[in-house]
C-alpha cells in the first residue's frame, strides 16, 4: 500500500466527503422523525465518549472500562449544582469539566503507573465502585437519582427539544471530533502512537511517558464529563444505570467494532451499536418470549467476531474504499534552531569504572573509555559480551550498578533516557523500533520530539502547525540526506529490514545529535545491505557526525571507525586503533578461540 | 464495634471462610488459565452460575439450557475444526470429527433428556451438572480463543469481557431472572463450644481443600499437569518439545470450568445464585488472583479467602458499601502489583 505523495492541485476528496458527512448531519434533526432525532442525540453524546477512547485505547494502547465513570461523575455534577444550587447549566459545565478532570487526574496518578492489563482491572474496579458511591450517596437521590434537572438555554431558547438539542451535542461532537484528528495529526499525536507499543521509543526521543499518559486520560476523561453534561441536560434526570461498569463496557465494545484507531471509527462505532441496540430492544423480548436485557448476547458475539476476523475494527474495512490522502506538507516559514555543537576533539562521552549487576550476573564489570567528538568509535566484542548493557547504561535505560557516565560535561549516570536524549545523545535499536502503520516521514518526525514544544492543547487546536511544518521539513532533509527521501510517503511497514535500519538512523539525525548510537545496525543484514549501510556511514562520518557503533561484526567495524573498545564477558579487553586492536592477541583468543599452539603447550 | 462481639464474629468468620473457600477454588482456575493461555479469564463466574442454576433446574425436573449451550458449541466448535481441517487436506478426518461430534451431541443430548425429569438422587444430578458445564470450558476455548491465539493480552481480555455478556444474556434466556437455591447436602449443625458451623459450611470448605489438594498432585504428579506447567513458564520451549499450546488451552479450560461448575454447586445452598452473580463472584476471585499477581496460587488463595472475610465483615456493618469496599481495596493491590512485576514491553503487540 503506497500512499500517494502529495499534490495540491488534486481535489481533496476526504474533504468533499467530510462536507457532505456534516451537510447530511444538520440535516437529519430536521428530517428523521422525533423518536430517531432522541435516538441521534444519544448517538452524538455516545460518540463524544467514544472519542477519547479512540485516543487512550486505539492510539495510546490503554484500555479503559471506566469511561462511563466519569460521564457519570460529569452528569451528577452537573445535575447537582444545577437542581440543588440554582446554578445555570453553563456555568455549571466548567465547574463539571473540574471536577470530573481533576478525579481523573487523581485516579490516572494512581492508576497509569499500572502497566498492560493491571490498567483495565483497574478501570473496572474503580469503574464499580463510583456506580455503587452514586447509588448509595442520599445526596445523590441514590439508585432513583435526581430530576428536574433544567433544560440549556442557547440566546434564550431553550433547548427541551431533541431536535433543538441535537444541534448543541452536533457542535460538541464536531469540535471534540475536530480536536482529537488535529491532536493526531501533532507532535503530541506521534508520541501517542509511538507509546503504544511501550515506552522504550518514546522515552528515548524525549517523551515523558507518564506525563502523556496522564494527560490523555484526563482529555479523555473530560470529553466524557462533556457528554455526561449534555446527557443530564438532554434526560433532564439522572440515575446511576447509564454510568455503571456494563456501559463503561459497551463504550470499549462501540470502540472496538467501530475501529478504536480512527476517530471516524469511534464515530461508526458509537451509531453502529446504538442503533443495533434498539432494533434488538424490538425484536428479541418477542423471540425469546420475555423481558430483559437479552441485546448484549448479540453484542458480545459481534465483538467477538470482529475481534477474530476485523481486529482494527470496521472502519479501516470502509476506509479502504475512500481515495487516500496523504500528508499536507506544510509551508517552511522557520527553521528548526540547530544546536551548537562541540568542537572536534574535545572530551565528549566518558565512561569511569560502570559496573553492572543483574543479581548475581556481573554484565558490566569496572569498563571506562572515553569519546571525543567528531570520532567514530566502535565496542565490538562477542555475544553475551555487555555491549547492550553497557549501551542501556549510556542511553539510561538501564542505569549502572555503581560507576559514572559522564555526556556533555554533565554526569547522566542516574538521568532518565529522556533527558539524556535532550543533552545531545540519540540512539537506534538493535530490534528495530518503527511504527509499521506510519509514512517513513512521520515515522522520522517522531525524532523530532524533543526539538518541538507544542503540547497537547496547542496540537488539539491546531496552533503548532509552524513547529510541524519546521520538524516536516527537517525530517524529509534527513531523508533525503540518507537516501530514503524518494520513499517519504510509504508506509514503514512495507520496507525491508535493512531500509528500516536506515529509516532509525534518519530518525536518530532529526533530533540533531551531538553522539549518534547505534545499536547492532548491521545484525540480521543480507551483504548488499551492510555494503550499502557502511557507505552511509562512511558518509555522516565525513559530514562530522559522533558515532559510536556497537557491534559484533568485525569487518563492518574495522574500515569504519578510528578506535576501538572491545570487551568480553563484561570486561575491557582492548582497546586503541583497529589495527592495533587486530594485531592484539587477546581479542583474536576471544573472536576465533585459543590458538591451537598454546593449547598444546597448555 | 459490633462485628467483634463474641456472639457475633465467630458467624461472620465463618461466613467468610465459606465464600472464601470458594473465591479461592476461582482464583486458582483464573490463576491456570491466564498462566498458560494469557487469558483474563471474566467469564469464570459464569461457569459458577451455570453450576448452580443447571443444578437448580434439575431439582425442578427441567432441562436446563446449558444442553442447548453444550450443543451449539459443539456444532460451531466441529464445524471449524472440520473446516481447518479440510482446508489443509485431511477431508476425511474433517468428517470424521463431524461425525464424532455429532454422536457426542446425541449422546448428551439423550442422556440429559432422559436424567432431567426424573428427578433423580442428588449426586447424580451433581454429576450430570459437572458433565454439563465442564465441556463448556474446552468448547469456549476452541471457538472464542483459539483464533485469537496470537492476540494481546489486552484483546483477549476484550475477548473475555464480550464473552461474559454473553454468557449473562443466556443465563437470563435459560434460567429467568428469579434467583435460585439447591437444597443443603448436608442438614444441621456443628457446635464446637461459642462456634457453631453448619455442616455445609464445613463441606464447602473441605471440598476445597481436596480440590486444591487434588490440583496440586495434578500439577505436581501428572505428565498433563507438568505439560500444563511448562506451557505457562514457556509457550514456546513448551511448544519445541511438543506441547501444543491448543490442546494445553483446552485442557486449562476444561479444568476451569470444572472448578466452576463445583464451586456453583458448594455455593448453591448458602447463597441466592441469579444469572448475573457470576460478574461479581468471579471478580472476588479476581481480587484474590491479583494478590497473587496471577502467578503464585498460594497467595491467590490466601488473597481470596481474605477477600470472603473482608466482604463478610464489611456486609455486616456497611452493607451498602460492601461491593465499594471490596473494589477499592484492589487498587493499592494492584499497584502495588504492577509496581513490583517486571513488565518486557517487547512480549506485546
Amino acid at each position: 500500500m503506497t500512499a500517494p505523495p502529495p499534490s495540491n492541485n488534486r481535489f481533496p476528496f476526504r474533504l468533499g466527503l467530510s462536507v457532505a458527512a456534516v451537510l447530511i448531519a444538520l440535516s437529519l434533526p430536521l428530517l428523521l422523525p422525533l423518536f430517531q432525532v432522541t435516538l441521534l442525540v444519544n448517538i452524538l453524546i455516545f460518540a463524544i465518549v467514544v472519542t477519547g477512547l479512540v485516543l487512550l485505547t486505539g492510539i495510546l494502547g490503554l484500555t479503559s472500562f471506566g469511561q462511563a465513570a466519569f460521564m457519570g461523575v460529569g452528569a451528577y455534577a452537573t445535575a447537582v449544582m444545577t437542581t440543588q444550587l440554582g446554578w445555570n447549566p453553563w456555568l455549571s459545565l466548567p465547574v463539571s469539566l473540574l471536577v470530573t478532570g481533576l478525579i481523573a487526574w487523581f485516579l490516572g496518578l494512581l492508576t497509569l503507573r499500572m502497566q498492560g492489563h493491571y490498567l483495565p482491572l483497574a478501570t473496572i474496579a474503580w469503574g464499580i465502585s463510583l456506580f455503587y458511591v452514586f447509588g448509595n450517596t442520599p445526596a445523590l437521590g441514590g439508585f432513583t437519582g435526581l430530576t428536574d434537572i433544567p433544560p440549556i438555554s442557547v440566546f434564550g431558547l431553550e433547548l427541551t427539544s431533541p431536535r433543538t438539542f441535537a444541534y448543541l451535542a452536533l457542535v460538541c461532537l464536531g469540535l471534540v471530533a475536530l480536536g482529537a484528528q488535529f491532536l493526531l495529526s501533532s507532535r503530541t499525536g506521534r508520541a501517542m502512537r509511538a507509546l503504544r507499543g511501550g515506552p522504550l521509543v518514546a522515552e528515548a526521543f524525549g517523551v515523558s511517558a507518564f506525563g502523556l499518559r496522564v494527560q490523555v486520560f484526563v482529555l479523555a476523561a473530560l470529553m466524557a464529563a462533556l457528554a455526561g453534561w449534555l446527557y443530564a441536560h438532554s434526560q433532564r434526570f439522572v440515575n446511576p444505570t447509564p454510568f455503571g461498569l456494563q456501559a463503561g463496557i459497551e463504550y470499549l465494545f462501540m470502540a472496538v467494532v467501530g475501529g478504536s484507531q480512527h476517530v471516524w471509527g469511534g464515530l461508526l462505532g458509537a451509531g453502529l451499536i446504538t442503533q443495533i441496540r434498539e432494533q434488538l430492544r424490538d425484536i428479541l423480548p418477542g423471540l425469546l418470549g420475555q423481558q430483559g436485557n437479552f441485546e448484549v448476547i448479540v453484542f458480545g458475539a459481534l465483538v467477538i467476531l470482529v475481534l477474530q476476523f476485523a481486529r482494527q475494527g470496521l472502519w479501516p474495512l470502509l476506509e479502504r474504499l475512500l481515495p487516500q490522502e496523504g500528508i499536507r506538507i506544510l509551508p517552511e516559514r522557520e527553521k528548526l534552531v540547530p544546536r551548537s555543537k562541540p568542537a572536534p576533539g574535545t572530551p565528549l562521552l566518558s565512561v569511569q569504572n560502570a559496573v553492572k549487576q543483574f543479581g548475581g550476573l556481573r554484565a558490566v564489570g569496572d569498563v571506562s573509555f572515553d569519546l571525543n567528538a567528531g570520532e567514530i568509535l566502535g565496542l565490538i566484542g562477542p555475544n553475551g559480551a555487555g555491549k547492550s548493557t553497557m549501551f542501556n547504561l549510556i542511553t539510561g535505560v538501564n542505569p549502572a550498578t555503581s560507576g559514572q557516565v559522564t555526556f556533555m560535561g554533565q554526569d547522566i549516570s542516574r538521568r532518565s533516557a529522556g533527558q539524556i536524549h535532550r543533552l545531545g545523545l540519540s540512539r537506534t535499536f538493535q530490534h528495530v523500533k518503527v511504527l509499521p502503520d506510519l509514512t517513513l516521514l512521520e515515522n522520522t518526525m517522531m525524532g523530532g520530539y524533543a526539538r518541538g514544544k507544542a503540547g497537547i492543547i496547542r496540537s488539539l487546536l491546531h496552533l503548532e502547525r509552524g513547529e510541524e511544518a519546521a520538524l516536516q521539513h527537517e525530517a524529509l532533509r534527513q531523508l533525503e540526506r540518507v537516501g530514503l527521501g524518494a520513499g517519504a510517503f510509504t508506509l514503514a511497514g512495507n520496507l525491508a529490514l535493512g531500509q528500516q535500519r536506515v529509516l532509525e538512523i534518519a530518525r536518530a539525525l532529526v533530533a540533531d545529535p551531538t553522539l549518534l548510537l547505534l545499536d547492532e545496525p548491521a545484525a540480521g543484514l543480507r551483504y548488499g545491505e551492510k555494503v550499502e549501510l557502511v557507505t552511509l556511514l562512511k558518509k555522516l562520518r565525513d559530514e562530522g557526525v559522533t558515532i559510536l557503533l556497537v557491534e559484533h561484526d568485525m569487518d563492518l567495524v574495522m574500515g569504519l571507525v578510528d578506535r576501538l573498545v572491545v570487551m568480553n564477558y563484561g570486561e575491557k579487553l582492548a582497546e586503541g586503533s583497529p589495527q592495533q586492536v587486530r594485531e592484539n592477541a587477546d581479542v583474536r583468543e576471544a573472536y576465533l578461540g585459543v590458538d591451537m599452539e598454546e593449547e598444546g603447550a597448555a | 464495634m459490633q462485628i467483634f462481639d463474641p456472639t457475633i464474629f465467630p458467624i461472620l468468620a465463618a461466613d467468610g471462610l465459606t465464600n472464601g473457600a470458594v473465591y479461592a477454588l476461582l482464583a486458582l482456575a483464573l490463576v491456570l488459565v491466564f498462566a498458560v493461555t494469557r487469558v483474563i479469564f471474566i467469564p469464570q463466574g459464569e461457569f459458577v452460575v451455570f453450576g448452580t442454576l443447571t443444578l437448580a433446574s434439575l431439582q425442578l425436573g427441567r432441562t436446563p439450557g446449558t444442553l442447548w449451550l453444550v450443543l451449539v458449541l459443539l456444532g460451531i466448535a466441529a464445524a471449524m475444526e472440520a473446516f481447518s481441517l479440510v482446508r489443509s487436506g485431511q477431508t476425511r478426518r474433517g468428517l470424521l470429527t463431524v461425525g464424532i461430534a455429532a454422536l457426542l451431541g446425541i449422546g448428551i443430548w439423550a442422556l440429559t433428556g432422559w436424567l432431567a425429569p426424573l428427578k433423580a438422587p442428588l449426586w447424580v444430578q451433581v454429576i450430570l451438572t459437572l458433565g454439563l458445564v465442564a465441556p463448556l470450558g474446552p468448547l469456549l476455548y476452541r471457538v472464542v480463543y483459539q483464533p485469537l491465539q496470537n492476540a494481546t493480552v489486552l484483546v483477549l481480555l476484550i475477548a473475555s469481557v464480550a464473552l461474559h455478556l454473553v454468557l449473562t444474556g443466556l443465563a437470563l434466556v435459560f434460567f429467568g431472572p428469579e434467583g435460585s437455591r439447591t437444597p443443603a447436602f448436608f442438614e444441621g449443625n456443628l457446635t464446637l463450644g461459642q462456634v457453631t458451623l453448619s455442616w455445609q459450611s464445613i463441606l464447602v470448605i473441605v471440598a476445597s481443600a481436596a480440590l486444591m489438594l487434588g490440583l496440586y498432585l495434578f500439577f505436581e504428579r501428572t505428565m498433563p499437569g507438568k505439560a500444563l506447567r511448562a506451557t505457562a513458564v514457556n509457550r514456546l520451549g513448551a511448544r519445541l518439545v511438543g506441547i501444543s499450546p491448543s490442546s494445553a488451552g483446552m485442557l486449562t479450560f476444561t479444568l476451569a470450568a470444572l472448578i466452576g461448575a463445583l464451586g456453583g454447586v458448594l455455593i448453591g445452598p448458602s447463597v441466592a445464585v441469579t444469572y448475573d452473580s457470576g460478574f461479581l463472584i468471579g471478580l472476588k476471585g479476581f481480587v484474590g488472583a491479583i494478590i497473587g499477581g496471577l502467578v503464585s496460587y498460594p497467595l491467590a488463595a490466601g488473597g481470596a479467602i481474605l477477600v470472603g472475610l473482608i466482604e463478610s465483615f464489611a456486609s455486616f456493618s456497611l452493607s451498602a458499601w460492601k461491593e465499594v469496599i471490596v473494589f477499592t481495596l484492589i487498587l493499592p493491590v494492584l499497584l502495588w502489583r504492577s509496581l513490583t512485576t517486571r513488565h518486557i514491553p517487547e512480549d506485546e503487540e
